[in-house]
């Protein structure tokens, strides 16, 4: 069957009256009619009405009904009463159905131009309303604490325990894996260094000190800030979609003190502990490479027990309280704050874990520079 | 104390004289400067089984979210049994929410949760009983919504007619004065509802609670409820309140009896 291409003409029937005849195949596959020629046309003729004469068409599809609509949407605009005849049965019902309700109009939003969201005033503004946020967040968590000290915090031993299983045990052999691998690149890169002056026996010194105070506390942070905070990010905010946060808050028990003290708690215990843990196995990374360079293992262990202190080891105890109750905050305010929906909750977990990292790096900056100050 | 069937509704379908247990008074909601809702004036009798109606988007769910006090409202005011809620302090809000019992449009049961933990933690929170009380207790509350044997089934292992009668249990663990529903019956078909539906009814009468309940669906207004208020998305307001068969035959807004009689409105008139 041939196929005609779809085609409009605009006829004056009186001064007043103009017909819009259609004809042709209003379908796919043929090269659409535009509707801005005839808009064009229209208000150079300048009509008081349209009638639109369907009785040369062809076959259609949504593309008449489509072009229909505008004509009808521009027609009530510019006040040209719209008249139809002769239009198939069913594309006139469609246009009616199209034309019962108005098209909505969006109220318009001053959308911020690209300059002044770049505004470096309004950056500032945002990234400290954040700031703000946290610390107001941490300030409940003190309360709350406060709470529990005082026996009077719906807070459940069980929720506690289950967090500290999730977060400890189960993380075990990322840790492991990770902190291996950074004791045995501590250990590379000091040895080619250390090999120069002939002191390759301090490698252990480096690996020690490096793992003690820094690595080992970090590389266990920014893990657990990936698996945990995320989690925490996620668990929370689901809960947010289903109801559940407004659900423990009308059973009159505050969230803070049900969800986020338990989750906080959990790691205060578990993020130290692994990090001793990932001390551990980081001097075990070292002495692989030590062993590989010719120092014994007696050596490498009678060197470390030399360059131990227990003030490196507090150092990174201390650092890692503090990344506890960082990554932790993170992850629950992300999650408590998440909006509804499965998308809400993957940009909660997203911001938890950016949002702990920052935080992470910028208080091990500062507690370094703390510590430098006092000498520990 | 009055029960449902003191309540005499007027010529108009206006209830009077009974005594209100919650009053709306002169309510704006809104979220940040768009309004919701205006000028929500409205009580709710002890015992009655009221229902918020209104067109999809016209604000029933933020209403319940305001006089749940999840939301605090831009102006006007919330009373529960002639106490206010808006201006009280959290302690006597939180005694106040012990009397209530609710189910969220999505359950809102603790998913980490078997649906006997869900009933048992309200028990836990707020009364004296021991373990095996707990347990008893719990396994009662879950055999009154026929869900007996299921305490260690967790939410998502049930299907949805089956989690919102187990979200029903758990509001209904502490013997609320006021039950809350966000529409029971959404998702439900249409034997599972009208279950639900009886099951509200014989709850509420053997518990002597108010019931207050947002809802679109024709057969649970018309079966269980006994007064109402209709909410308005174009005017932002509330434009009809009363028992809705009254509103149904004879009130004055034509939209309100098209929305009862599940006719069309006809063009112009349609919620945009």
């Amino acid at each position: 069957m041939s196929q005609h291409a779809p085609r409009f003409q605009l006829n004056d029937e009186s001064p007043q009256t103009a017909t819009l005849l259609l004809s042709g195949d209003w379908v796919q596959g043929q090269p659409a009619a535009d509707f801005n020629e005839l808009r064009a046309e229209l208000i150079a003729a300048s009509p008081e009405a349209l009638a639109v004469d369907g009785g040369e068409l062809g076959r259609w599809d949504s593309l008449l009904v489509a072009f229909l609509l505008q004509c009808y949407n521009h027609c009530r605009a510019e006040g040209i009463e719209f008249s139809e005849r002769q239009l198939p049965h069913s594309a006139s019902s469609l246009l009616r159905l199209a034309t019962t309700v108005p098209p909505h109009k969006r109220p318009s939003e001053a959308t911020p131009a690209l300059l002044a969201r770049l505004n470096p005033v309004r950056t500032v503004r945002k990234a400290l309303g954040e700031i703000a946020g946290s610390l107001g967040f941490l300030g409940d968590l003190a309360i709350a604490l406060f709470r529990l000290t005082l026996g009077k915090a719906n807070t459940r031993f069980s929720d506690f325990r289950d967090f500290c299983f999730q977060a400890g045990p189960n993380a075990f052999a990322i840790i492991s894996l990770t902190s291996v691998l950074v004791g045995m690149i501590l250990a590379y890169l000091g040895a080619v260094q250390l090999k120069m002056f002939g002191a390759e026996i301090y490698v252990a010194n480096l690996v020690l000190i490096g793992m003690l105070r820094e690595m080992g506390v970090l590389m266990t942070a920014v893990v657990m800030a990936g698996r945990t905070g995320a989690a925490y990010a996620a668990q929370l905010g689901t809960m947010q979609t289903n109801e559940e946060i407004d659900a423990i808050t009308t059973m009159g028990v505050s969230p803070m003190e049900f969800l986020v003290v338990p989750r906080v708690l959990a790691l205060l215990v578990m993020l130290p502990l692994l990090t001793i843990y990932a001390d551990l196995l980081g001097v075990l990374g070292g002495a692989i490479v030590a062993g590989g360079m010719g120092i014994t293992m007696l050596q490498y262990l009678s060197q470390i027990e030399d360059a131990m202190s227990m003030t490196h080891f507090f150092v990174g105890l201390s650092k890692s309280l503090v990344f506890a109750v960082l990554i932790a905050v993170a992850g629950c305010r992300s999650g408590i704050q998440s909006g509804r929906g499965s998308a809400a909750v993957g940009n909660a977990a997203t911001e938890a874990v950016v949002t702990a990292l920052i935080y992470l790096i910028v208080a091990d900056a500062a507690i370094n520079i703390l510590y430098q100050q006092l000498q520990i | 104390m009055a029960t449902a069937t003191d309540v005499n509704t007027g010529e108009t379908g206006t209830p009077v004289a009974a005594e209100a247990h919650i009053e709306v008074r002169d309510m704006t909601m809104a979220y940040g400067a768009r309004v919701i809702q205006n000028h929500l004036s409205f009580q709710v009798n002890r015992g009655d089984i009221f229902v918020i109606m209104g067109g999809s988007g016209c604000g029933k769910s933020t209403l319940l979210k305001h006089m749940l006090g999840l939301i605090a409202p831009a102006r006007g005011d919330i009373l529960y049994s002639g106490q206010s809620f808006t201006r009280a302090d959290d302690a006597s809000r939180d005694a106040m929410r012990q009397s209530w019992g609710i189910t969220y449009q999505s359950g809102g049961l603790f998913s980490a949760m078997t649906l006997g933990e869900n009933v048992s933690l309200p028990l836990q929170l707020y009364t004296n009983y021991n373990k095996t009380e707990i347990a008893e207790v719990v396994s009662y509350k879950l055999s009154l919504v026929g869900l007996g044997g299921y305490e260690s089934y967790f939410p998502s292992e049930v299907s949805g007619g089956m989690r919102k009668r187990a979200a029903l249990s758990r509001a209904i663990a502490l013997d609320p004065d006021i039950l809350f529903f966000d529409e029971p019956s959404a998702g439900l078909d249409p034997i599972s509802s009208r279950l639900l539906d009886e099951l509200i009814v014989q709850l509420k009468e053997s518990i002597g609670a108010t019931v207050v309940m947002v809802t679109h669906e024709l057969p649970s207004i018309f079966g269980i409820a006994n007064n109402s208020v209709y909410l308005d998305a174009n005017t932002k307001t509330m434009i009809a309140y009363g028992d809705p068969k009254q509103l149904r035959d004879h009130s004055d807004q034509a939209v309100v009896r098209q929305f009862l009689a599940r006719e069309a409105a006809a063009p112009g008139e349609t919620e945009q």
